[in-house]
């Protein structure tokens, strides 16, 4: 599902670079974690397989498709089949759950009612039925989340990929959050997620791989976050 | 493509910088209704120029019984053979492309006619007192008035040789002048239209980052993303613009249509004038507004 090939990535206001040398492969319907200090390269990874960034050197290959050989007007078709969820949510405040929900639909043109009959359904799914109308402020940081996750994956996405979901989680909240990231999971979608939780990292018991000054220092399936924690 | 759903962005979009929106009216009004007036100017000095190309360009008076130059009253009126003899002569010049001759029952006639609006004048005036006239038009009315004047100054039964077109000439510049002041402030508001579009829009998408940042990250097309701006723009210039057409509309009809009392004759700017010019700023203004904001968004969203 992602194929990164000798992948690095220099940027230009840094000499050393972010991503060195990385190869890997994120099989579909896969679960990765991803670790390592800040710094460590996770954040360009990510941004990397969105083609937010172009690799300086080597390929990234999504769901078979070379993202070199994708032209600029074709990302946004790319982005339909991916995901993301951020550590700060990135909600419209002046938007109800429902609507934030339905705005992801609704500027990639999809018929109103296909977005009546599938958002309702996805915000169940993540557990908010019955808070369609309420504002993001009159939410908890956990269900905020759980908004984010429910507009990333109102459009049936292949891959889902969360940097530091639960950054701004408190523990308890958190195990919420991986329980509707791992019925995703279940559903087909590969997710690679970002995190710095250990807790996390060593409950759920999935493939792990760690990054170190921008390299693959460990990739280990049913891992822990790490033995120096 | 989901109209009702891009409106309900490009409303909050207008709604939200409400005050540079205004300004953005405003500007783009009053720049397209100048730009309009130019224009209307520019065919009004070809209408009452056309009238008189038509024309003639050299008038030759001839003497009447009445006349008072000190050379009529030497020569006395023009006799017929002088008439013909002039006529002849002058179309025997090469410079001379036509020649008419109005006797003094026509030139009473036109003159009645001028003057419609003001009986009281026509009737002191008899058809006596009416000189009559030949009416030539020159080939080339700037080189050829001196040759064909001098031809014919000076003979028995001539008056005053009269160039029409330097009594037309300081109100042309007149006209020009004004014109030209028009269209040069309406050249300058233009380009701060540009500006006050790039501006806005600007703005507008920095007020929209949070929206337009997640319409990229869920992969809504760059077209999708830009056009609520777009429809903005062209919204604002829209605007504008039927303002613009209401100001043009009282220009025609409360400051060029008065010049119509100046004139005898018919040089009132039609309906399809006017609509031609208020098309034409609405094509200008959307398509100044619509410009501007694609090309500001295109650096301003760059993927």
């Amino acid at each position: 599902m992602i194929h990164f090939d000798n992948v690095t990535k220099t940027y230009s206001s840094q000499n050393r670079p972010a991503l060195e040398s990385v190869s890997l492969d994120v099989e579909k319907s896969e679960f990765v974690f991803l670790v390592g200090p800040s710094g460590s390269g996770k954040s360009t990874f990510l941004r990397l397989i969105l083609r937010e960034e172009r690799p300086s050197e080597g390929r990234v290959y999504v769901a078979g498709k070379d993202l070199a050989r994708i032209s600029n007007w074709k990302v946004p078709y790319l982005r339909r089949r991916i995901g993301c969820v951020f550590q700060d949510f990135r909600l419209l405040p002046n938007k109800s759950v429902y609507a934030n929900v339905a705005f992801a639909l609704q500027v990639i043109g999809k018929p109103r009612r296909f977005i009546r009959k599938v958002v309702p359904e996805v915000i169940d799914l993540v557990g908010l039925e019955g808070k369609h109308d309420r504002m993001p402020h009159e939410l908890s940081g956990g269900e905020q989340q759980r908004v984010a996750v429910a507009r990333a994956f109102v459009n049936r996405p292949m891959i889902l990929l969360a940097d530091e979901p639960t950054g701004n989680i408190d523990p308890a909240t958190s195990i919420g959050i991986m329980k509707v990231l791992d019925r995703i999971n279940r559903t087909g979608t590969t997710v690679v997620m970002a995190t710095h939780d250990a807790a996390i990292v060593d409950s759920m018991r999935k493939r792990v791989i760690e990054l170190e000054y921008g390299k693959v220092v460990r990739d280990q399936s049913r891992g822990v976050y790490g033995q120096a924690y | 493509m989901r109209a009702q759903f891009v409106f309900s962005e490009v409303w909050t979009g207008l709604r939200r910088n409400l005050t540079m929106t205004v300004a953005l009216i405003v500007v783009v009004a009053i720049s397209l209704s100048l730009l309009g007036t130019g224009l209307l100017f520019v065919k009004q000095v070809n209408n009452t120029r056309t009238y008189w190309q038509g024309k003639v360009e050299l008038s030759i008076y001839l003497c009447t019984t009445t006349s008072v130059s000190p050379q009529c009253r030497q020569n006395g009126p023009s006799t017929p053979a002088e008439r013909s003899q002039l006529g002849s002569d002058l179309r025997r010049l090469p410079q001379v492309q036509h020649v008419f001759y109005e006797s003094q029952q026509q030139a009473f006639q036109h003159f009645k006619q001028d003057f419609s609006r003001d009986p009281s004048f026509t009737n002191l005036v008899t058809q006596n007192e009416i000189p009559d006239s030949f009416q030539v038009k020159l080939v080339n009315a700037q080189r050829d008035f001196n040759v064909v004047a001098g031809t014919v100054e000076g003979r028995p039964g001539v008056d005053q040789i009269v160039n029409d077109a330097s009594i037309l000439s300081k109100f042309y510049k007149l006209l020009d002048g004004a014109r030209n002041a028009v269209v040069i402030i309406a050249i300058i508001l233009i380009v701060a239209a540009i500006l006050l579009v790039a501006n806005t829009i600007r703005l507008s998408a920095f007020n929209r980052r949070r929206e337009t940042s997640i319409m990229r990250l869920v992969g809504a097309s760059n077209f999708y993303i830009q056009l609520p701006f777009l429809v903005e723009g062209v919204i604002a210039g829209m605007f504008g613009w039927l303002i613009a057409a209401g100001l043009l509309i009282a220009v025609k009809s409360l400051g060029l249509d008065t010049l119509q009392q100046y004139f005898p004759y018919n040089v009132q700017l039609g309906v399809t004038d006017l609509l031609e010019v208020i098309v034409l700023a609405m094509v200008l203004g959307v398509v100044l507004c619509g410009m501007t904001s694609f090309l500001t968004l295109r650096r301003y969203l760059r993927a």
